[in-house]
């Protein structure tokens, strides 16, 4: 019998998909009769829906600060984001005060793009952490450098939402991994402690731990010792977004297989070397899409902040429209704008997520 | 000083209450004698050279590595864990650190040696297992030879008198077999102190010294290669050597 020889066949490119449009709508939107019956229906739902928005939204709608037009006007008000605006955007903040809380935001938001982008991940970055924070609260706070005093019950609008989301994510993360390793402790006394922390913050609705803070902590302090209701307010939400943040984490740092842990013993790694080296990059790399979530709903929970009179952007939103009967009418016009606010930093902040998924998982490509 | 570079006396390690998995071992291993250990799944043999990194605590008995006994003195376990390599089954490479990385890791943080240095050390290690070409690329775009024979490398890089292998060829696809065992003869040629646990019986005929035959958390033979294969003592190991050599 004479052996054959193995001709290997040349790799070949893959086929280009080249359907255009129509071939492609009918693929996938008429495929076959459920198909084409669920296009057709949601078709018709858009077609009812749409075109009445967009008429309420942009054609028969008053842009003026006119609330006479706005009454008798079949559109929405935009009016009313116009004229309320700064009150919206700054709060209770003096009006005349207002470019403080303008110029000590930029700063932050700058702060905020800075700290993630790649280039600047330095030991830097935490001083300029630091010093950013350090302009936030002198221009804001005033009292020094001839400006005048604003005490934080008068902070409100974007700068505070701003403010609570960042601070209380930039805390809660560390926090969160601290507990989260705590919670995988060989000592009993870490671990319960741990535990516990973790069940009764999430066994109490944000609510509860922010009444607690602003109304329940002055009363067990001594006499004359008190701490501002902002920090109280600020520390409550950090904790409370990092019990929900160290279960996350946790579930990454069980995802850590075990041989990876052993490798590393073997090669004389402490244990914090193991935790810093080895499996918290890769417990945190599966477990961004988790931990974006927590900073997503950590952003919108800045908003409960309101129940104890600190004004961020929901509560200023209200206060705007409460305050005035003229315009008291056009809510939904009001909550569409803060709305939309809110979707750009949180659809940044999910792009962002994709953006690092990306990064994270750049050694399992082929 | 004895001339014994590993000793156990009269080891003995449970799993939970009633799994007996060591069974009064007792082990004398001379300073560069290369050993290989067999037997059937469960019979203790990765339990075995477990222990003797402290990955695995052993509960009664003495186990003493290059002068130092382990027990539960931390010091003493970091001390040894310098001393004693270590190649496990599934590599354990990390996958989110480069291959050249992997191998720094080490040297550069326990070690305390410039990076330059670790990198000089891991391309040397690297080019000893063949494979310094793939020093940039992830462990998870390596084949599984190649991954096995980069975490050799890695485990080299600490300059260990002792090497521990713990089946390094059972996940691997038949073709890749040959190329880890070439790096590990190379080795065994060194005069290294080897310990490997392997139904490779090619690769003990070719290097051990001893072979140890274990069953049920006991040593229940050990001879050399020759005599073990050619004349087993005991009925067990030569129902063993028929199953895995008799195809």
């Amino acid at each position: 019998m004479t052996a054959t020889t193995f001709e290997p066949i040349a790799a070949r490119p893959a086929p280009v998909k080249t359907e255009g449009l129509i071939a492609w709508t009918r693929a996938n939107l008429f495929g076959n009769t459920s198909t084409a019956l669920g296009t057709i229906a949601i078709a018709l739902v858009l077609l009812a829906i749409v075109p009445r928005f967009f008429s309420w939204a942009f054609i028969n709608a008053v842009w003026a600060k006119d609330y006479d037009a706005c009454h008798t006007a079949a559109g929405a008000c935009w009016g009313v984001v116009a004229e309320k605006f700064r009150i919206i955007i700054f709060g209770r903040y003096p009006f005349e005060e207002q470019w403080r809380p303008l110029v000590s935001t930029a700063a932050l938001l700058g702060l905020l793009v800075v700290s993630c982008m790649r280039a600047f991940w330095k030991p830097w970055l935490a001083a300029l952490w630091i010093a950013v924070l350090a302009f936030y609260f002198t221009v804001m706070y005033g009292g020094s450098l001839g400006l005048s005093r604003v005490e934080t019950d008068r902070w409100g609008g974007l700068p505070l939402t701003l403010l609570l989301a960042s601070l209380s994510m930039s805390m809660a993360f560390p926090i969160a991994l601290v507990i989260a390793l705590g919670r995988r402790s060989k000592l009993p006394a870490i671990r319960s402690v741990c535990t516990v922390y973790v069940e009764l913050i999430r066994g109490v609705p944000l609510i509860s731990v922010l009444f607690m803070a602003s109304f329940m902590f002055p009363l067990l302090m001594p006499q004359g010792f008190n701490i501002d209701v902002l920090v109280r307010v600020l520390a409550g939400i950090t904790l409370f977004a990092a019990a929900y943040m160290a279960e996350v984490i946790r579930g990454g740092l069980q995802a850590v297989p075990k041989g990876q842990i052993e490798a590393a013993a073997t090669l004389g790694l402490s244990y914090w070397q193991t935790q810093r080296k080895i499996v918290l990059p890769q417990a945190l790399a599966m477990v961004v899409p988790g931990i974006m979530n927590n900073f997503i709903s950590t952003f919108k929970d800045t908003s409960l902040v309101t129940i104890v009179s600190l004004y961020e952007l929901t509560g200023a939103m209200s206060l705007a429209l409460n305050s005035d009967a003229n315009w008291r009418p056009f809510k939904i016009e009001g909550y569409l704008f803060i709305a939309l606010i809110y979707f750009i930093f949180c659809f940044s902040m999910s792009r962002y997520s994709t953006w690092i998924e990306k990064q994270v998982n750049k050694s399992k490509l082929r | 000083m004895s001339e014994h570079i590993i000793t156990f006396d009269k080891v003995n390690k449970w799993y939970g209450n009633n799994f007996h998995v060591l069974r009064d071992i007792d082990l004398q291993v001379k300073t560069g004698e290369r050993i290989v250990v067999c037997g059937p799944s469960g019979s203790g043999k990765s339990t075995l050279i477990r222990c003797i990194n402290r990955l695995e605590e052993h509960q009664q008995g003495h186990l003493t590595v290059d002068g130092v006994e382990l027990t539960d003195d931390v010091k003493a376990i970091d001390d040894v864990r310098k001393k004693v390599g270590m190649v496990f089954q599934q590599f354990n490479l990390f996958p989110h650190l480069t291959v050249l990385e992997n191998l720094t890791l080490s040297p550069m943080w326990v070690g305390k040696m410039p990076k330059k240095e670790a990198e000089d050390r891991a391309m040397a290690q690297l080019e000893r297992v063949r494979i310094a070409n793939q020093a940039g690329k992830y462990p998870l775009q390596l084949s599984g030879g190649q991954q096995q024979r980069v975490a050799i490398a890695r485990a080299l890089c600490l300059k260990p008198k002792i090497m521990l292998f713990d089946e390094p060829t059972s996940a691997l696809d038949p073709e890749m077999i040959k190329e880890v065992l070439d790096v590990m003869i190379e080795m065994a040629n060194q005069g290294i102190t080897m310990l490997c646990v392997t139904h490779e019986m090619g690769f003990a005929k070719a290097v051990a010294d001893r072979v140890i035959f274990m069953d049920q958390g006991q040593i229940v033979e050990q001879n050399n290669p020759h005599d073990f294969f050619n004349n087993p003592q005991s009925e067990r190991s030569r129902d063993f050597l028929s199953k895995i050599l008799g195809h």
